[in-house]
């Protein structure tokens, strides 16, 4: 996969994602998805949406704290960013991404400039930086996460299988 | 092997030693959803079975707490959303004004040893009753509705070892932003939080649910106390008494790191905007001079009995400053009742300060309290983020009851213990 970086600062919240005075429009995800990541820098969502360039969200350290709305990654998925990264996730929205098969990486994300272009390899792990000629590897995707993500998502592999049914190589420590 | 808490509670759930760092399943005996967060969750159930479904309906609770009394059509019809499935599953459903989940939890539901999911972030205050409780997102909590069992990571264990006593004005919400300031807001990212020590006798309850409410502030998992005496009278009070058991770490088990915390050496803390983990003493802030706009005492970190009775201590016989509105919300029917009963809420009105019904009231800024542009509040809640009260051009400062008492008297930011 392929997109343009779109650079955002430490603690972006699941509030500055998905404002919680646009509450209601959760129910109406065509309207909300024009105000996401709207507190954190207004100018994404018009961007995204435009439709002529991929973007990938390029957080920094903590992104995604706060809230559990759900709604937050669904925005960010829903305006066609086919991968997050950042330096470190906060839990719920971590697992929220993977449940709706938005997958999200882990690196320094310090030497990606706003604009870069980048290139990701999810199997290796590595995304390469097509402006500075560079490659970075992130950290590994747990298992578990591999194995949801692979499915499209939890609801997918639930169907799939029946159950949660996680082999012994998903579940070691 | 010796276990921390969360070992133990899963360990005893999954029938088997379980070991930080490996995935379980566990059956889950709780699921929690509330207004905004429900209606997605039904949305996957239905993708999931085809149709509304509960695996153990008198185990799935709907709460209505975070826009109730609703404001606007498209939010009443999230609410109606949620009476529905009840109507359809045998869910329970704690409609407007009956109180915040995570309260309603400790008083109507969970007991120690329990293992509880809730697609609300603060779901890990109900560890201060000694349940696995975590927040997860909408589909996480479709899957553990639906098929009454989910998976986790077996987490790390930081152990709190609390000593000494608070001095006189300065209560758990102090303690637990000092936390906050020592580990930083990532510093329990995957984390069990668990407490200790010969100081935790002297928390209350509602002391306790503070500080597992704000876990979350620190990335955890899971904020964990032990259940002892103090939630065995919790539970009887609840008449609850045969849900008691006792539940402790073992001596001997592995932490990540074990911190001590002197009680008596802390002040009355603040957090400053726009983050929890800005903490500051009060007396520092004071020193600012920071006009504010509106007190907000409420929520499931101070929204309980012992917050409003320190908001009480400092209300009592004085006027809320005459540029300043005071917001007071008990976090749910019971801790309301109970005001009344002990005249707190005399004291409140008589000071001009506004009362308002069980529910979440302007923390999530939805539904009212939402702050102008440029405003400042002081609220005893556990977020401070911009755009929490509704609007990302004003300041929220985090503080104790007491310590956002004082505040609402002067108009000013104030340390409290002038007051006492
Ligand atoms: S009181 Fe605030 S933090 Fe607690 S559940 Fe409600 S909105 Fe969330």
């Amino acid at each position: 996969m392929r997109g343009t970086a779109w650079k955002f600062g430490d603690n972006i919240s699941t509030d500055l994602i998905a404002p919680g005075r646009y509450y209601h429009l959760r129910s109406n995800m065509p309207e909300f998805v024009k105000h996401v990541l709207e507190d954190a820098d207004e100018k994404f969502a018009p961007a995204a949406l435009a439709g002529d360039k991929t973007y990938i969200v390029v957080g920094s350290r903590n992104f995604g704290q706060g809230s559990s709305r759900e709604v937050a990654a669904r925005l960010i998925k829903a305006v066609n960013v086919p991968v997050v990264l950042a330096k470190s996730f906060a839990r719920i929205f971590y697992r929220n991404c993977f449940n709706i098969g938005l997958p999200a990486l882990i690196l320094d994300t310090e030497p990606i400039q706003h604009g870069d272009e980048l290139g990701i390899d999810m199997e290796k792990g590595e995304i390469r930086n097509l402006t500075r000629k560079e490659t970075y590897q992130s950290g590994a995707i747990p298992p578990v996460m591999q194995t949801i993500l692979k499915e499209g998502g939890i609801v997918e592999y639930v169907k799939k299988h029946g159950d949660l049914v996680f082999d012994n190589k998903i579940s070691r420590a | 092997m010796p276990m921390t808490l969360a070992e133990k509670i899963l360990s005893q759930k999954v029938g088997r030693e379980v070991k930080p760092g490996e995935i379980v399943i566990s059956p889950v005996d709780w699921t929690v959803v509330q207004d905004g967060t429900g209606p997605l969750t039904f949305d996957m159930i239905r993708a999931l079975k085809g149709k509304d479904f509960a695996h153990n309906p008198s185990h799935a609770i709907l709460t209505i707490d975070h826009t109730g009394p609703s404001p606007r059509a498209d939010l009443s019809n999230f609410q109606v959303a949620l009476r529905k499935f009840s109507e359809t599953t045998g869910a329970i459903v704690e409609d407007v004004g009956q109180g915040i989940s995570h309260l309603l939890l400790a008083e109507r539901y969970v007991g120690p040893g329990d293992v509880v999911v809730g697609a609300d972030s603060h779901t890990s205050t109900a560890g201060g009753i000694a349940a696995f409780a975590t927040g997860m997102g909408s589909t996480d909590a479709a899957i553990a509705m639906s098929l009454g069992k989910m998976w986790f990571r077996v987490p790390e264990t930081i152990r709190f070892e609390l000593k000494g006593k608070l001095p006189d004005g300065v209560y758990s919400k102090d303690l637990v932003l000092h936390i906050l300031d020592t580990i930083g807001e990532e510093g329990g990212l995957y984390r069990s939080m668990e407490y200790g020590g010969e100081a935790l006798a002297d928390l209350s309850m509602d002391a306790r649910f503070t500080m597992t409410s704000m876990a979350q502030e620190a990335g955890a998992k899971l904020g964990l106390m032990p259940s002892d005496e103090a939630t065995k009278q919790h539970l009887e009070h609840h008449g609850r008494g045969d849900r008691w058991i006792a539940l402790d770490a073992d001596p001997g088990a592995s932490y990540e790191k074990t911190i001590e915390i002197q009680l008596d050496k802390l002040e009355p803390l603040m957090a400053v905007p726009h983050q929890p983990g800005n903490v500051k003493t009060a007396r520092e802030v004071e020193k600012e001079g920071v006009a504010v706009h509106q007190v907000f005492i409420g929520t499931c970190t101070n929204g309980r009995l012992d917050d409003l009775r320190a908001t009480a201590r400092v209300l009592k016989g004085r006027q809320v400053h005459k540029k300043t509105r005071c917001l007071i919300i008990p976090g749910s029917q019971h801790v309301y009742r109970e005001a009344l009963r002990e005249g707190l809420i005399e004291i409140f009105v008589d000071a001009g300060a506004v009362v308002g019904s069980p529910g979440c009231g302007p923390c999530p800024g939805i539904h009212m309290g939402v702050l102008g542009d440029g405003e400042v509040c002081v609220a005893a809640q556990n977020r401070n983020f911009k755009g929490r009260l509704g609007n990302p051009k004003a300041f929220v400062y985090l503080a104790s009851p007491i310590t956002a008492a004082a505040t609402a008297v002067e108009g000013k930011i104030a340390d409290p213990r002038r007051f006492l």
